[in-house]
């Protein structure tokens, strides 16, 4: 999913498509486009018919109109071409990756010897395959049985293995991706031509690409002004037949001029890059390696206000991490410190070995190993949810306060008020109290703490100055939710979340009228993955969770969400500023054309030619030239969509408005200027 | 000077102190909260419902709402048609006026139930008094009643969450007719008429001029109940030919100061309305300062117009531009009055406006070709300029990041093409109708003026059907079939696209969920967002009609330099 940078070859291709694309069947699905596409060729026509002596302006003047019309039109191809190039280079990576393949067809689960081998193209849903190291997946599935690691880098360009295995979250494969170890049994679960992969090439292609509604709502204005300047440029010739024959001087504007000044103000430049600029947006998707499920979805990221995300992974590490030790009276310090490690020492969860190294840093105690102590480890367990060491005769555990507190008093001994106090203490603070118990004693309390990613509460601080406002959802009690979300500064949190929870309060948002967005990768994440407007899921999860979103993180990293939402945004600015760009242009390019327009009939209307223009001719070939070129100028900016700040509405609109705005009135001026100075210069008039 | 600025300060502070009040209680007229007025009327109301086969409850979609604003305007059309045609035959006729023909009829029956009020007729010469009174003044109430009915559902609609009903035509049309149109005129046409404004029923008068044995007709008529409800209803039909130039429609300081003050009162008004209606007064009010800036600056301009670039004579410059105006007015007050009378579209005068100077005429003008939004008719001023606030939420709204939205409401394809169908139809229409009349043969022969004042008494003339102000240019001899049948036809398009569209519009708003308010929401209230909705309304106009204006009041000006 490289390609960041356009190739020469994409180039090409797109110079290419620029021509293809001048087909009158795609020009009319632009309707603006369409306008300078019949301008270009009434004009031609107009050249053509010089020859046979009929003569609307001179033949040199309107052969040059008419070249710049037939520019602006490839122009205009062209940056569509541009921004399909870079998924067309996209889809043809995926394509090598959909080959078809021979594959072991079980006739069942059960008997790995007896198969048939079919190509697969031919699989149906719910046939079963087996797939061993060194093989490619056929087609998306479920694995039933097995585990094995898989090279998914022909999807997501990650090219360290991932593992799957049956059962639990794990289990989807896509077709396409390659095994490098063991052997998975499984189980078809999409026809042919319906995969992922197909999916997902017709996504980058632009071949489902549907207009989106908003982009339909732009378009209808943009028709709207194209309507309004076709009526105001073409009853100029009867506004001029009339006023010349009326005041008895000039002729009626020629019909070269009428069309020049159509396509001056019709809002080319955005009719030319409105496509583009959701394609690029589409690619940036991409890029940041989530397929969205339909151009919608993108947009609607840019309108989430609420986004829920989850506690573990997003705002904090993954792990808790050990960072104080308690004792009770008695007991000091270091004797549980020494305690704590020793209960920890082959404990390799990241809590346990984060308790082994704060008894390093702090306490100095050295790594002691088991087998010298003659220590045997009790790892932790559902049941007892306790894990230690039996050493000596004696019996250390450490696990959540109440479990120990039963096996302190279960073997007589008391569990004192002061522990309870540390623990309460503990819990306030948003960590995770361990309690440690050497026989029927306590000696003390660990203090897990979740630690907040870096970098995380400022992202939260630019979300809430946007109007999003973030909910953390987390399965710790109220108390340690709260302590994280302050720390973390979300604007609000789920505790002891369960998926119905989860899906109550999604409703609950949208009922007030929020657009929520979510991440999820379990199979119980499905219901609220499909109640949300922006349901984003991680590539490792299940078939059930992908299928219920409608963006899919190949690289299922939960802070991604943001990005999403940035990207969504980006999107509508940049078609909002490239329109009022285009529509602040037509003040300039008036202040161009009216001037010289009539200036048969009005000679003194050149007063308003403070521009100074040299004449009619390079007035208004300098503009149809600015119109043609600001174009190409803009492609960059439409792929790369205008630089997006997390500000509140009211600053963003300021500062979008101060350059798109007023730059849009103020750039013409000077470029049209300085072609027509350019035009002077090589001596047209 | 002072003595301008003082009567404008008058007036604004006047109007804006009035339309308050009365903005709160057409809310209460809209909501059926309880007021004074309506427990008397309440029999009254209650009656017309049971004659009309309707009641309050009975609410409507919006195609039926549409569908019934069409049969009403439409039942309008045929009887004031008829009536013009047959008036000959009817009573009350003592001039013993002629049918007229049926052109000019279709014209007038056209531009009073759309409430253009364009009259190519002369009140006294061509109709009798029983098609002034039965036929005119009553569409003067009935074509202001259903654009103040039909804001009223837009209103609703942006109110209303996920229902498809958006309020009864036939209860909005009652009650605003009986509660706000019904004692606003009768208390103000008692007052003209305690000025001296004629009301009878009685033949045209004979009198000696003072000059000597010049024998003179003073047409009469029961001209002052038409007169209140033509300014306060947005019509701007006169009842006599030159309007409310002529003494005895308009014969005093405070006659005039009553009429130019309706002129604004209920447009003004109902901004006020509709703040209150959306539940956000905020709303209301900055529309109403977008329109009172575009209305200050164009006073502005062209008082300064008349006053100081006036006519050269021989070197000379004459103390401003008075021909055209009335002496009893002056500059101030004609330049205030065609300012109002065109930015609302009302079109009736007190002073000829085809006598302004150039910019001034072009500043008059230009208030009509924007589609009539600063304050404009009463309800589809308002309706309109939601539809510019609406173009302006959607350019702005992308550019915050979101998809564009009002009042919480989504701005979605279905409503950007009635917002497109509402600020499209207009400028459209008037720049069509230009061209066709000047492609007919003859049109020169209609002309007063030459060269590019000519060129401005058609597109005037086009502007003010097109964007149903009513107003003339003078100068143009409208009265031919031609521009009789097209004009005829512009008006009623120009009127009821845009209502349509209006309506549809708040039927679509109404399904709609509301989105929550954040700091991601786009204000539509600061002035930020003010500034913007007069930049696009500018900015959308000034490209409609440059060129066309280049080609008459622009070049009127740079020829005479």
């Amino acid at each position: 999913m490289e390609n960041k940078n356009i190739s020469g070859s994409i180039l090409k291709d797109s110079i290419y498509q620029s021509f293809v694309k001048l087909s009158p069947l795609v020009q009319v699905r632009n309707p603006v486009m369409f306008v300078v596409y019949i301008g270009a060729v009434l004009t031609t026509s107009l050249y053509f018919l010089s020859f046979a002596g009929i003569q609307d302006e001179r033949a040199g003047y309107v052969l040059a109109i008419a070249l710049f019309l037939w520019f602006t039109v490839l122009f205009a191809n062209f940056a569509e071409a541009i921004a399909e190039g870079r998924g067309r280079a996209q889809a043809d990576t995926l394509k090598k990756a959909r080959k078809d393949v021979k594959t072991k067809k079980l006739y069942s689960a059960d008997n790995t010897d007896e198969f048939e081998e079919v190509m697969s193209v031919d699989l149906k849903k719910g046939d079963i395959v087996y797939v061993v190291a060194g093989e490619q997946i056929p087609m998306d599935g479920e694995v039933i049985e097995g585990a094995a690691s898989v090279d998914e880098s022909a999807i997501t360009g990650e090219s360290a293995p991932v593992i799957r295995e049956s059962g639990g979250d794990r289990s989807a494969v896509t077709g396409g991706t390659t095994l490098v170890s063991d052997w998975l049994i499984v189980k078809i679960t999409v026809e042919s031509g319906n995969s992922f992969l197909d999916r997902m090439i017709s996504m980058v292609e632009g071949a489902s690409r549907k207009k989106t509604p908003n982009e339909i709502a732009l378009q209808i204005l943009l028709v709207t002004l194209t309507i309004i300047f076709l009526v105001v440029s073409a009853t100029l010739l009867p506004y001029t037949q009339f006023t010349s024959e009326f005041v008895g001087a000039g002729t009626a504007i020629p019909i070269t001029n009428v069309i020049a000044l159509l396509v001056c103000l019709a809002p080319t430049t955005i009719g030319a890059l409105l496509s583009s600029i959701g394609i690029a947006g589409m690619s940036r998707l991409n890029q940041a390696n989530v397929l969205a499920m339909s151009g919608r979805a993108i947009e609607a990221a840019g309108d989430t206000d609420v986004l829920l995300l989850d506690k573990t992974g997003t705002i904090t590490l993954g792990n808790r991490q050990a960072s104080e030790f308690i004792p009770v009276e008695g007991v000091t310090e270091e004797s549980l410190a020494e305690a704590c490690q020793l209960s920890s020492i082959a404990d390799e969860t990241p809590e346990g070995r984060s308790i082994v190294k704060l008894a390093k840093d702090e306490y100095g105690i050295r790594k002691r190993d088991l087998s010298e102590l003659n220590a045997t480890f009790v790892p932790f367990t559902a049941k007892t949810r306790m894990s230690g060491v039996d050493y000596q005769g004696e019996v250390l555990r450490k696990g959540a306060a109440d479990s120990v507190k039963a096996f302190v008093i279960d073997n007589g001994g008391n569990y004192p008020q002061e522990c309870q106090e540390a623990v309460d203490r503990v819990a306030k603070e948003g960590g995770t109290p361990l309690v440690v118990a050497k026989n029927n004693a306590v000696l003390g309390v660990i203090h897990l703490k979740d630690i907040v990613k870096s970098g995380v509460k400022e992202r939260f601080r630019e979300l809430h100055n946007m109007g999003i406002k973030t909910v953390m959802i987390t399965g710790d009690n109220p108390m340690t939710a709260a302590a994280i979300a302050a720390e973390a500064g979300v604007d609000d949190f789920l505790a002891e979340a369960t998926p119905e929870a989860k899906l109550e309060l999604i409703k609950k948002y949208q009922k007030e009228g929020h657009l929520v967005a979510m991440t999820g990768d379990g199979t119980n994440d499905a219901p609220a993955l499909a109640q949300a407007d922006v349901a984003v899921a991680m590539n490792t999860g299940t078939q059930a969770a992908k299928e219920a979103g409608n963006m899919v993180d190949l690289d299922s990293n939960p802070t991604k969400l943001i990005d999403i939402v940035r990207i969504g945004k980006q999107l509508l600015i940049t078609r909002g500023a490239l329109t009022t760009f285009s529509v602040a242009n037509d003040v300039a390019k008036y202040f161009a054309i009216i001037p010289v327009l009539f200036f048969t009939i009005y000679p003194e209307l050149e007063a308003l030619n403070f521009m100074n223009l040299t004449s009619s001719t390079t007035a208004i070939l300098s503009a149809i030239i600015y119109n043609a070129f600001v174009i190409i100028a803009l492609i960059p900016l439409a792929l790369r969509g205008v630089k997006y700040r997390g500000l509140s509405a009211e600053k963003l609109l300021k500062r979008n408005m101060l350059i798109y705005g007023l730059g849009g009135l103020i750039a013409p001026f000077i470029a049209i200027k300085l072609i027509d100075m350019f035009l002077t210069f090589i001596g047209i008039v | 000077m002072n003595y301008i600025l003082t009567q404008n300060l008058f007036y604004l502070l006047v109007l804006i102190g009035m339309s308050i009040p009365l903005g709160l209680y057409m809310y209460k007229v809209m909501s059926g909260e309880p007021f004074l007025l309506e427990k008397i009327g309440a029999p009254l109301e209650k009656g017309i419902y049971k004659l009309l086969g309707t009641h309050q409850k009975d609410e409507m979609d919006a195609k039926r709402y549409g569908l019934s604003v069409v049969l009403f305007s439409l039942m309008g059309l045929v009887v004031v048609f008829l009536l013009q045609i047959s008036q000959g035959v009817l009573p009350f006729n003592p001039e013993g006026i002629e049918g007229t023909s049926w052109h000019l009829a279709f014209n007038t029956a056209a531009s009073f139930v759309s409430n253009t009020n364009w009259q190519a007729y002369s009140g006294e010469t061509d109709l009798s008094y029983f098609s002034q009174s039965i036929g005119l003044t009553v569409q003067n109430f009935a074509s202001a009643a259903s654009g103040i009915a039909v804001l009223f559902a837009l209103a609703r609609g942006f109110r209303r969450k996920q229902i498809r009903s958006i309020g009864n035509f036939w209860v909005d049309l009652t009650r605003i007719f009986l509660y706000i149109l019904l004692p606003l005129s009768f208390i103000g046409a008692l007052i003209l008429v305690s000025q001296g404004v004629v009301q009878t029923f009685g033949p045209f008068q004979t009198a000696l001029t003072l000059e000597g044995a010049v024998e003179q007709t003073i047409p009469l008529g029961p001209a002052a109940s038409q007169i209140m409800i033509k300014q306060l209803g947005t019509n701007g039909g006169g009842f006599f030919g030159v309007n409310s130039a002529f003494p005895l429609e308009n014969p005093t300081a405070l006659s005039n100061f009553i009429q130019l003050l309706s002129i604004l009162l209920i447009p003004a008004a109902l901004c006020v309305t509709f703040g209150k209606a959306v539940k956000d007064i905020k709303q209301g009010k900055a529309i109403y300062v977008a329109m009172l800036i575009l209305f200050v600056v164009s006073v502005v301009a062209v008082t300064f117009n008349e006053q100081f670039m006036g006519p050269v004579v021989n070197g000379v410059a004459t103390v401003g531009n008075m021909e055209g105006k009335e002496v009893i007015h002056g500059i101030g007050t004609s330049s205030l009055w065609a300012t109002a009378t065109t930015a609302a579209s009302n079109g009736s005068v007190n002073s000829m406006h085809n006598s302004y100077t150039a910019l001034g005429g072009l500043v008059l003008m230009f208030l009509i070709q924007i589609g009539e939004i600063v304050f404009g008719g009463v309800g589809s001023g308002l309706y309109g300029m939601l539809a510019f606030v609406l173009l302006t939420v959607f350019i702005a709204g992308l550019m915050v990041g979101r998809t564009p939205e009002y009042l919480s409401k989504k701005v979605e394809p279905f409503d950007m093409k009635m917002v497109c169908l509402l600020v499209l139809a207009p400028p459209v229409l008037t720049l069509l109708g230009a061209a066709a009349e000047m492609m007919t043969p003859g049109v020169q022969e209609q002309l007063t003026n030459t060269g590019a004042r000519g060129f401005s008494e058609i597109l005037y003339a086009y502007s003010s059907m097109g964007n149903n102000n009513g107003s003339a240019f003078a100068g143009f001899d409208a009265n031919q079939p031609f521009t009789n049948v097209i004009g005829g036809l512009i008006m009623l398009l120009a009127r009821f696209i845009p209502m349509l569209a209006a309506i549809f519009l708040a039927g679509n708003m109404a399904k709609k969920k509301t989105v929550a308010v954040s700091d991601g929401t786009l204000s539509t209230t600061n002035s930020l967002f003010v500034g913007l909705l007069i930049g696009v309304i500018v900015i959308i106009g000034a490209l409609s009609f440059l060129p066309a204006l280049s080609l008459g009041p622009i070049a009127d000006f740079f020829t005479a330099l």
